[in-house]
């Protein structure tokens, strides 16, 4: 019973990491710019699908990670560049679009270039699992849970203790007041989009030895990390983590003790409790609108 | 109100014209599907256009119709159109229940809530296979309507072209009417609109219960036109596919609706053959779209000839 719960609960946390990972990219665009980027399950998708095809090429897997993470963020510049700055001023529905535009064109191009099949590369420590306390835990589970911690711990002090850092923070308070300090917004958009699909690709290059990767994977993890961060809250660090961890264990304790075909289904319904009873998610900032 | 009417005599026009036009029972089919997405995307329009409400789900929506067609004449052997009016009322009846606690969020919360209904939608299809079929889908039975039944590209042409019709024409005077001031005021300022009397709640709760209708008696008819649905009916791309269109065609445009449906329908069609570029091109299409003509292709192009829609 307990070594039940506690399987459960491990594979919840897998997953749920990445969800964090994935959902502190969403916080990161928003905020830096109040976008909502749809295409952030698609960096998630490029960290898994680059590693494959460049562990495949015959390079060595640090390489090929290396790779899988920068040219996602090179991407991330390109989205920012090439269509949210264009869409300067324009209303939430309208970036929203834009940005699901972009993700169309990375699935698609992905599609046509490494073909519809699911990938996978071998675990970074082999697949021998952890046995504890009755329950298994896959090595590569214990690479998600400590890269996300890492990540995080990084994260917390990128923001409060660098310059550049605090220069994010302060453009997501007020980018005016910001640009009159001498923050440089516009970098600091570039900056949040590089950061903030480095971080999804990492999530999806960890998760792609457990359950392997392919073009269309990008969507749902995308969702459920957006998921994850609406219920922590948008716009909240700490918000985002535990979001993604709630949802990732909420998930799994269904697929164990409900049914694992509506497991799918976990992080939307949850979405709908929460935002109706917490309109702001958990962590949320508290506003008043004004008129 | 005189343009109005100009334009659906334009529209009239065509769609008798076109038959004689059209070669062969594949480009019928194409006009149908057409014909099927304008409608969808008029009700849509209202919704996003009129209350400035975004969607994230619609495809739900037509997919409740498609297998409450599907279902009920097969299991159950009903009537055709009394499943079709059991779904649409079904779809009216969830989207009025939902559409109270939806319509308090807004902006990135409003589109998380519809694309979550949307998608919870997709995965009950997919999973309650004893009745849906599962992912593989199922096959639907003809459309007999008063002991006749519709048969083949051409019969179908012109049950939907009436129903095309009918809907510009119901459009048109919807937004002419006091409850289409009353939307086109709440996409300018719901605050405003407030001050002056307008009910925003009762209104935004009205047009997504009646786009959800529209959408799913769309989902009955092409369920039985197809005479197959999958689950891909009611999954997230196919609300990005509608919304697309409304956004090209042009926001709060009923004849933007309709170019915008025709040109999307086309675009596959155009790009079947290099599997892949589709998706590329609808992204495409979406971002240059909203960045260069954030107004559609209607508005903008009536703007530039000096006139006002």
């Amino acid at each position: 019973m307990f070594s039940q719960i506690l399987q459960f609960m491990f594979s919840g946390v897998t997953v749920g990491a990445t969800y964090a990972l994935a959902a502190l990219g969403f916080t990161l665009i928003y905020n830096a710019s109040n976008v909502i980027n749809f295409a952030q399950g698609e960096f998630i998708m490029l960290g898994g699908i680059l590693t494959v095809f460049f562990f495949k090429t015959g390079l060595p897997l640090p390489v090929a990670l290396l790779l899988a993470v920068a040219i996602p963020a090179m991407v991330g510049v390109l989205v920012e560049k090439l269509a949210i700055e264009p869409a300067k001023g324009a209303g939430v529905e309208s970036l929203i679009i834009i940005t699901i535009g972009a993700s169309l064109v990375l699935r698609g191009l992905v599609q046509i270039s490494f073909g519809k099949g699911a990938a996978s590369f071998p675990a970074f420590s082999g697949d021998a699992p952890i046995n504890i306390g009755g329950a298994a835990l896959a090595p590569q589970s214990l690479w998600v849970l400590g890269t996300t911690a890492v990540v995080v711990l990084a994260l917390w002090l990128f923001f409060n203790r660098t310059v550049a850092g605090k220069a994010i923070l302060a453009t997501s308070y007020d980018p005016l007041a910001a640009q009159l300090v001498g923050v440089n917004t516009q970098l600091v958009l570039l900056v949040s989009f590089a950061l903030s699909a480095a971080i999804g690709a990492m999530g999806g290059i960890l998760l792609t030895p457990i359950t392997m990767t392919s073009y269309d994977v990008g969507i749902m993890l995308g969702l459920k990390g957006f998921v994850a961060a609406v219920v922590g809250g948008l716009g909240s660090g700490l918000g985002a983590v535990v979001g993604g961890l709630l949802v990732g264990i909420v998930e799994a304790l269904t697929a164990g003790y409900v049914s694992s075909a509506y497991k799918d289904a976990v992080p939307f319904l949850l979405i709908f409790v929460i935002l109706f009873f917490m309109p702001r998610g958990l962590f949320g900032a508290k506003t008043t609108e004004r008129v | 109100m005189k343009r109005a009417h100009a334009g659906l005599l334009v529209l009239t026009a065509i769609l008798l014209l076109l038959p004689l036009v059209l070669p062969n029972a594949f480009y019928f089919d194409i006009v149908n599907r057409m014909a099927i997405n304008a409608v969808i995307v008029l009700g849509l329009n209202l919704l996003i256009g009129f209350a400035g409400q975004i969607s994230l789900g619609h495809a739900g929506f037509f997919g409740i119709g498609a297998y409450a067609s599907a279902i009920l004449t097969t299991h159950f052997s009903w009537p055709p159109l009394a499943a079709l009016a059991v779904g649409a009322v079904g779809a009216a009846l969830l989207a009025l229940a939902i559409a109270p606690p939806i319509f308090r969020l807004r902006g990135h919360y409003l589109a998380m809530a519809t694309l979550g209904l949307g998608i919870v939608i997709s995965i009950v299809l997919k999973n309650e296979a004893a009745y849906t079929g599962g992912p593989d889908g199922m096959s639907v039975p003809p459309l007999t309507l008063f002991g006749f039944e519709i048969y083949g590209e051409r019969q179908w042409y012109w049950l939907f072209a009436a129903i095309l019709l009918f809907s510009v024409w119901a459009c048109q005077n919807l937004i002419d009417s006091p409850f289409g001031r009353a939307l086109r005021a709440l996409h300018g300022s719901e605050v405003a609109s407030q001050v002056v009397g307008v009910d925003v709640a009762r209104y935004k709760v009205a047009i997504f219960v009646l786009s959800a209708f529209f959408a799913s008696i769309m989902g009955s008819l092409s369920a039985h036109y197809v005479g197959f649905v999958t689950p891909n009916a009611a999954e997230f791309l196919h609300s990005i596919e509608l919304m697309t269109m409304v956004v090209v065609g042009g926001m709060a445009s009923v004849y933007g609706s309709v170019i915008g449906a025709v040109l999307l329908t086309a675009l596959p069609q155009a790009l079947a053959t290099f599997e892949g570029w589709e998706t590329v091109a609808f992204g495409v299409i979406l971002m240059v779209s909203m960045i260069f003509l954030p107004k559609g292709l209607v508005p903008t192009i009536a703007a530039k000839l000096g006139r006002k829609r």
